[in-house]
């Protein structure tokens, strides 16, 4: 295939998987933060017998179906997508990254759609211990769900537990444990998963304060915002507690994401973090710099030395880092050495293969430098990495002190006459939206061009399709998409507008 | 104890459990063919409303099931997902999105503000009972007629796909495909239909099983006499046209993939208990239909879906073991997969292996969940009364 088809491929290849990854991303954080805090709903019912629970958890269960429901709807095509248009991936990496996507329908998935079916559907039809169950099994499968697909993408970044057996031509794994508890696995699982549950809780105490707003519901809203102050404080503290986590675990395994996020060109000893900046093309990103606190991060040592992207592309020898060139060449050696290797052994020549694979060996973990012409192929796409990191992490913190505000003025009885916060409550819905895919844009823009880190970049791990295929799908899962969370919004909205089913209680 | 198996067993085992998803996939399409049936059935808003909900709280089990299968397709033949879903790129991509525009419709199609109207939820609905059945039934077809690909290993360093297919229709090819003059695409078809037949037939007996109704039974037991006899049709071209066709058979020692007369005929016949559960499976399937489309049994679901899950795993069995290749290529027979050539290794094997001893464990609470929302049956109050109803 000619350069410049391949090229449009990968880009579409790409564009579809952003595409299709962002939008189910839309609706999988909710499901994962609400179907906790309707559980917390839920047990207080069952606890307390009072009616005012149940209209409470039955309510945002309706919200909850509506938002599940596409998320559904978006997943699927994220599992087949591998195969449809990453064949190549799939089957070099197959053996260890099948693993866990099969593992998720068999304990999670099932686990989901059989108790989410009685959660909705169980009101007057199944007893309430088995009913509060149910709701409970619901949440704890889709956050199951989220550990095996986040295992996955872990690995990609992370690809342990693993080595290349040149006779089959592939990744074999060598130890599962390596590959479901990295360390990359267990932050990304908690990063992302208390994010969820912070969003939950926004959307919660956003909904409730547009009630509040409109003198609807005052009392339900009221319990509302307290359960969901309560659970988003907690989160919003873990996110900022595992962010850090991750951000240290990139520092040792992707140190261009790193350098990207923060737009270091030339990297040092004592390098700060910068707090507000502006990123530059080819040159480090100026702004305000918290002295010594990014060495702090990614070496838990103010004083400890983080690489730039032109010390990794150029080579740092005084702190043993080999020269992108370098890499290329030792990737090189390997896949000769594959080659060579196939040839030995097709031959018979048990000598000469050994040797080979001991040189193939030596240099696997630069495989995947063999497919570039030039060293700056390597660096990610600076200026959207790093917009997008410092604009979470400003969320992040925002987040925190925001959480903190509401739940101790809710606990004095005083949030509800505070017109201007509870307007703010309305927005940080959509604020929270915005930390969460941006999130996903520092983790997967910045880890280009890798499909797996350092073994397989993009333009060797798509299928042998057309351009053009792949561009008519694009489009058609842009429309349908786009068309479904429109509707999706319409009932959303409807539904809130409409309010909860309260019989005697207050208007 | 998984680690104490050979690799072949672990192979073939692995094989079983993929067959066995499949085959509870076909059953649990009743879901799908329900939804083709329920402009036909229901005359009036109310008896619509009973039949989606009937089928309400049960289609994403079969969409899971889909999904899990497809999932351990990739675990366990690795060489198998990346080629089919990568080759037959238009067949899968249109399979999919029949299940997208599915799994919003029973939630959205009645709400408020849904955007599109009801009518589009509600043909989203067939056009997913439709599509999928047909093209699965038709992918399926592939295993027996062959496709057209070509695999090499050593083009992942040339930044080329390992997989290629050689026509640029994508797999769609499967409706029309001919090889060496024999009509592949008729038993291809043929698959599909029967598979679009039974999934009508069993949501026909869903619907007799789970709704109270007698205007509904009614209609249903004479829609069920008229599916039942598309069903037999196709299946019995189908079953006669691959007992009689060539097939692809694998050498064991050279490895070499050759086509042998009557291939799948002798892995029947050199297969006794892949014949046994084909003919009982068989047996029940046409026992439920007789007790269904012409007595009227409720429970008549039950026995034609027990029927269907056994008839579709020997049909799996046999287009896997006894030195078969599962997965042919018309276009270089050598690079046909085999469950040993496509498999992933030893390692995931035996890790899955251990994975899969939950199986009947998740078989078992999807049953008491099952047993527990359906101890009685759907009727108009029922629905009524319910906030949460589609």
């Amino acid at each position: 295939m000619s350069e410049h088809l391949l090229t449009a491929l990968v880009d579409w290849s790409r564009a579809q998987f952003a595409l299709t990854a962002m939008y189910h991303w839309i609706f999988v954080p909710l499901t994962l933060g609400l179907s906790f805090i309707i559980a917390f709903m839920h047990t207080l019912y069952v606890r307390s017998g009072e009616e005012k629970w149940k209209e409470t958890t039955k309510f945002w269960m309706k919200l909850f179906a509506v938002n599940f429901a596409i998320g559904v709807a978006t997943g699927i095509i994220l599992e087949f997508e591998f195969g449809t248009n990453w064949s190549n991936y799939s089957w070099f990496v197959g053996d260890i990254f099948g693993a866990p996507l099969a593992i998720e329908g068999i304990f999670a998935f099932f686990m989901e759609s059989t108790f989410v079916a009685v959660m909705l559907f169980g009101w007057g039809r199944v007893n309430k211990k088995f009913h509060l169950w149910s709701t409970w099994l619901t949440a704890i499968g889709t956050n199951l769900s989220a550990i095996w697909i986040l295992v996955a993408n872990a690995w990609m970044q992370d690809p342990a537990g693993t080595v290349f057996n040149p006779e089959t031509a592939r990744n074999e794994m060598v130890s599962f444990a390596s590959v479901v508890l990295s360390e990359t696995a267990v932050n990304k699982f908690l990063h992302t998963i208390t994010q969820a549950y912070l969003l939950g809780s926004f959307f919660v105490i956003g909904v409730a304060s547009w009630y509040i707003l409109k003198n609807r519901h005052i009392l339900f809203a009221k319990r509302s915002i307290l359960v969901a102050s309560v659970f988003g404080l907690f989160a919003s503290i873990m996110v900022a507690v595992t962010g850090d986590g991750s951000a240290y675990n990139v520092a040792k395994k992707q140190p261009m994401k790193l350098a990207a996020m923060e737009g270091l060109y030339n990297g040092g000893e004592n390098v700060g973090l910068i707090a507000i900046g502006i990123a530059k093309k080819g040159d480090d990103a100026v702004g305000i710099k918290l002295p010594g606190i990014l060495s702090f991060f990614a070496t838990r040592d103010f004083n400890g030395y983080v690489p730039g992207i032109n010390d990794l592309l150029y080579g740092d020898p005084d702190h043993d880092i080999p020269s992108t060139q370098d890499r290329m060449f030792s990737g090189k050696i390997a896949v000769d050495a594959f080659k060579n290797y196939k040839i030995a052994f097709d031959a018979g020549d048990t000598v000469a293969a050994a040797e080979y694979k001991q040189l193939l060996e030596d240099n696997y973990h630069n495989f995947g430098y063999a497919y570039f012409e030039d060293v700056e192929e390597t660096v990610p796409p600076v200026a959207l990495t790093f917009y997008s990191f410092h604009l979470m992490v400003m969320l992040g913190g925002y987040f925190i002190f925001i959480f903190a505000v509401i739940l101790f003025l809710s606990l004095k009885d005083k949030f509800a006459n505070k017109k201007l916060l509870l307007k703010l409550s309305v927005l940080n819905i959509f604020l929270a939206y915005l930390a969460s895919q941006l999130g996903w844009i520092v983790a997967e823009v910045g880890r280009q061009p890798w499909t797996i880190q350092d073994i397989l970049p993009v333009q060797a791990a798509t299928s042998g399709l057309q351009a053009s295929s792949v561009q008519i799908t694009f489009f058609m899962f842009a429309a349908i998409f786009t068309a479904l969370l429109i509707a999706e919004l319409g009932i959303m909205f409807k539904m809130i507008k409409k309010g909860p089913n309260l019989n005697n209680e207050e208007a | 104890m998984f680690e104490a198996l050979s690799t072949s067993v672990l192979q073939h085992y692995w094989w079983i459990i993929v067959s066995i998803l499949a085959a509870g996939f076909v059953f649990l399409t009743f879901v799908q063919g329900g939804q083709t049936m329920i402009g036909q059935i229901a005359k009036n808003d109310s008896e619509r409303s009973m039949l989606i909900n009937s089928l309400g709280r049960r289609w994403d089990l079969t969409f899971t099931t889909l999904v899990t299968f497809g999932g351990a397709f990739f675990a366990s033949f690795p060489l198998f997902y990346s080629t089919s879903f990568g080759g037959a790129y238009w067949v899968w991509i249109l399979i999919l999105f029949s299940f997208i525009i599915q799994a919003v419709s029973y939630e959205y199609r009645t709400k408020e503000g849904n955007f599109l109207g009801t009518k589009t939820f509600d043909i989203f609905l067939v056009l997913n009972g439709v599509l999928s059945t047909v093209l699965i039934g038709a992918a399926v077809g592939t295993f027996f007629t062959g496709s057209n690909f070509v695999i090499d290993r050593n083009l992942i360093t040339e930044s080329q796909a390992v997989s290629q297919w050689t026509t640029g229709t994508h797999g769609l090819e499967a409706i029309w495909a001919t090889y060496n003059g024999y009509p592949s695409f008729i038993v291809n078809l043929s698959l599909g239909l029967a598979v679009l037949f039974l999934s009508r037939v069993l949501g026909g007996m869903y619907f007799m099983f789970s709704i109270d109704s007698k205007e509904i039974k009614q209609r249903v037991t004479k829609a069920l006499k008229k599916c039942s006899v598309m069903f037999l049709v196709f299946f019995l071209l189908f079953v006669g046209l691959i007992l009689t066709k060539q097939g692809f058979a694998v050498d064991p020692d050279t490895k070499i993939v050759s086509l042998e007369k009557f291939k799948y005929l002798h892995n029947l016949l050199q297969m006794p208990i892949v014949l046994i559960i084909f003919l009982v499976g068989v047996v029940l399937v046409l026992f439920g239909i007789f007790k269904g489309a012409f007595k009227g049994d409720d429970k008549a679901f039950w026995w034609t879906g027990a029927g269907s899950l056994l008839a579709v795993l020997a049909l799996f069995l046999l287009a896997g073991f006894n030195n078969t290749s599962y997965y042919p290529s018309v276009a270089d027979l050598q690079s046909s997969l085999t469950i040993e050539n496509s498999s992933s290794s030893r390692f995931t094997l035996v890790t899955m292996g251990y994975v899969s001893l939950a199986v009947p464990f998740v078989v078992a609470y999807i049953w008491y969940a099952w047993r527990a929302l359906t101890r009685k049956k759907i009727d108009k109050e029922d629905i009524e009364n319910d906030s949460m109803s589609y």
